[in-house]
């Protein structure tokens, strides 16, 4: 029974639980607009810039290559994030806070939403391509009209897939000042041995993630005329 | 009426190079069907990327009513792509669009207002017959309806030839006929010019005026069905009116000749004006009947006694234009 008691009278739940929980919201939405905002384009440029692709632009496309490979391989996340407070700084002013670490975070993801954008936009047949420039299609409309709605299914799943990761490198956000879930767990369930805000933050963590992926899915599949 | 000429296509792999299409040259008038035949490897779907320039030819020229295509700046080479409409094996729509929207999409590239799209993709369904299936998506098609999408589509820039790569490769004979039939139609409609690029006789029996034979990049046989059928030794010829290679072992002795005949002596009794001229039992051992186009075409072997005076009846066949192959008797 304390258990249950202790769900309605811990402050950590009754007053910090929520705020925290609007943080882990505001972080994912933020850093999620501007990972899609700036991921899409990018995506687009990885392919389109190939070889063999719409507009080969082999320096480009080893540059952009070699800066994502480099974000996402090779820096770990904890780090990254680190080495952003300054930057983040400078951009929006404040070096604590829900929307200094959006900044970290959607630098961080942006590599990774590219990557699989750019792996989305591969599966669309070549054939389809061919079709569209044979019927007098410049590049820009292939990229519109041929490329991205072709691939809008995958680039959904890819969409969800990064706000899924979001959420959890959020968690992450919040140790090193962006607030939210993963500094609650972390200020009461380890600071404090308080194992009932650790695991309602569990919970509360594993629901959203789920309703994010039902969301996706069913997202996706209303698009997929496949 | 498309006009292609010298068209070359030089592959560079590294240190090797693949002469691709070595010296083509082509002439379809307006509202003919030709169909382009060829062996895996031929170089026809080369030819297909050349003549709507999505890869450039090495050199050599293609021209649409006089109209240059190849080369062109790239910025007309969208305009100049518009006159040829493309046909593909696998009709390559876009999943995402209905069968309204995917014969609306060249249309909507040169932002045709919505209401003339309307009228005009409603005009094509029906032309090709599937205004019932205008808010289906390609996934909920058949590979014949998903054939006769890319036919109307093909039409909606009002092309003036129409190119067809392997359109029926991959169907299924009855659909087949129905897609050659969909072809000639709108052919006759809009005297069209159709390019048939296909690897089946049965194609170029049933839907063209003439046919180019392409191999190792260069046309080695072309003309109309009726020039190319009469050759006896044109190897287009033996692939429209197939006859076994073989005698068989246990052929009684006699002499053996192949006979090739069209038009209007098809229709003609030459095997009994031979028996009956000639007091001599003729033997059919093989033969194919086909009508071609108009034409009515005949390939038979026959068999004659031993002793029958062969110059006599060969002089005879000649003569009322039949061409006489002896073939070697066992
Ligand atoms: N991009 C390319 N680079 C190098 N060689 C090529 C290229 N495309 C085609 N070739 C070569 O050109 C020749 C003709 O090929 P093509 O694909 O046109 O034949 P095809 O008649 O279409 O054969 P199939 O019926 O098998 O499709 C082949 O020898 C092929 O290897
Ligand atoms: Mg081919």
């Amino acid at each position: 029974m304390d258990f249950f008691n202790d769900l309605v009278t811990n402050p950590g739940i009754t007053k910090a639980m929520w705020p925290a929980f609007l943080e882990t919201l505001q972080m994912t939405g933020i850093s999620g607009f501007f990972t899609v905002l700036v991921g899409l384009p990018l995506g687009v440029l990885l392919l389109n810039t190939a070889k063999g692709g719409l507009t080969p632009i082999p320096w480009l496309n080893v540059v952009l290559s070699g800066i994502i490979t480099n974000i996402t391989r090779s820096i770990p996340f904890a780090i990254l994030m680190l080495s952003l407070i300054p930057f983040a700084t400078l951009l929006v002013g404040v070096s604590l806070g829900p929307v200094a670490a959006s900044v970290s975070l959607t630098i961080g993801t942006i590599p990774f939403f590219a990557r699989l954008v750019e792996s989305a936009l591969r599966d669309v047949s070549t054939g389809k391509i061919d079709a569209a420039l044979v019927m007098g299609s410049t590049k820009m409309q292939v990229t519109r009209k041929v490329l991205v709605p072709e691939a809008l299914p995958g680039i959904i799943a890819a969409t969800t897939t990064t706000v899924v990761t979001l959420i959890g490198y959020s968690a992450m956000a919040g140790l090193v000042g962006g607030g939210g879930l993963g500094r609650l767990a972390y200020n009461y369930g380890f600071q404090r041995y308080d194992g009932t805000v650790m695991i309602v933050t569990i919970v509360i963590m594993v629901v959203l993630v789920q309703l994010v992926q039902i969301l996706g899915d069913w997202l996706a599949r209303l698009v997929d005329h496949r | 009426m498309i006009t292609v000429t010298d068209l070359r296509k030089v592959y560079q792999q590294g240190d090797r190079t693949v002469v691709a299409l070595d010296g083509v040259s082509l002439h379809v008038d307006a509202g003919q069907i030709h169909g382009i035949i060829g062996h895996s490897g031929a170089g026809k779907s080369t030819l297909v990327r050349c003549l709507t320039l999505l890869d450039r030819p090495t050199s050599g020229s293609v021209a649409v009513n006089n109209q240059e295509l190849a080369n062109v700046s790239d910025s007309d080479l969208r305009t100049a792509r518009r006159r040829i409409g493309m046909v593909f094996q696998h009709a390559n729509l876009m999943d995402s669009r209905t069968t309204a929207q995917n014969v609306a999409f060249p249309l909507e590239l040169i932002g045709t207002p919505k209401a003339k799209i309307a009228e005009k993709v409603n005009a094509l369904l029906e032309l090709v017959g599937l205004t019932q299936f205008a808010d289906a998506y390609p996934a909920q098609l058949s590979g014949g309806q998903r054939q006769r999408v890319g036919i109307a589509r093909a039409l909606s820039s009002d092309p003036d030839v129409l190119l067809c790569d392997e359109p029926t490769s991959a169907l299924d004979p009855k659909t087949t006929d129905e897609i050659l039939e969909l072809i000639k139609s709108v052919r006759d409609r809009l005297n069209l010019t159709v390019l048939i690029i296909t690897h089946e006789m049965n194609v170029v029996k049933q839907a063209c005026d003439s046919v180019s034979l392409l191999e190792a990049g260069r046309i080695v046989e072309h003309g109309a069905i009726a020039t190319v059928v009469a050759d006896p030794a044109g190897r287009l010829s033996q692939a429209l009116l197939p006859m076994p290679g073989k005698l068989p072992v246990d052929l009684p002795a006699g002499v053996v000749l192949d006979l090739l005949y069209s038009g209007s002596q098809a229709t003609e009794p030459v095997i009994s004006s031979i028996a009956r001229t000639f007091n001599v039992d003729v033997n059919v051992l093989a033969g194919s009947v086909e009508t071609l186009g108009e034409h009515q075409f005949a390939h038979l072997r026959i068999q004659l006694p031993e002793g029958s005076d062969i110059t006599a009846i060969t002089n005879h066949l000649l003569a009322n234009g039949v061409a006489v192959t002896p073939k070697e008797a066992k």
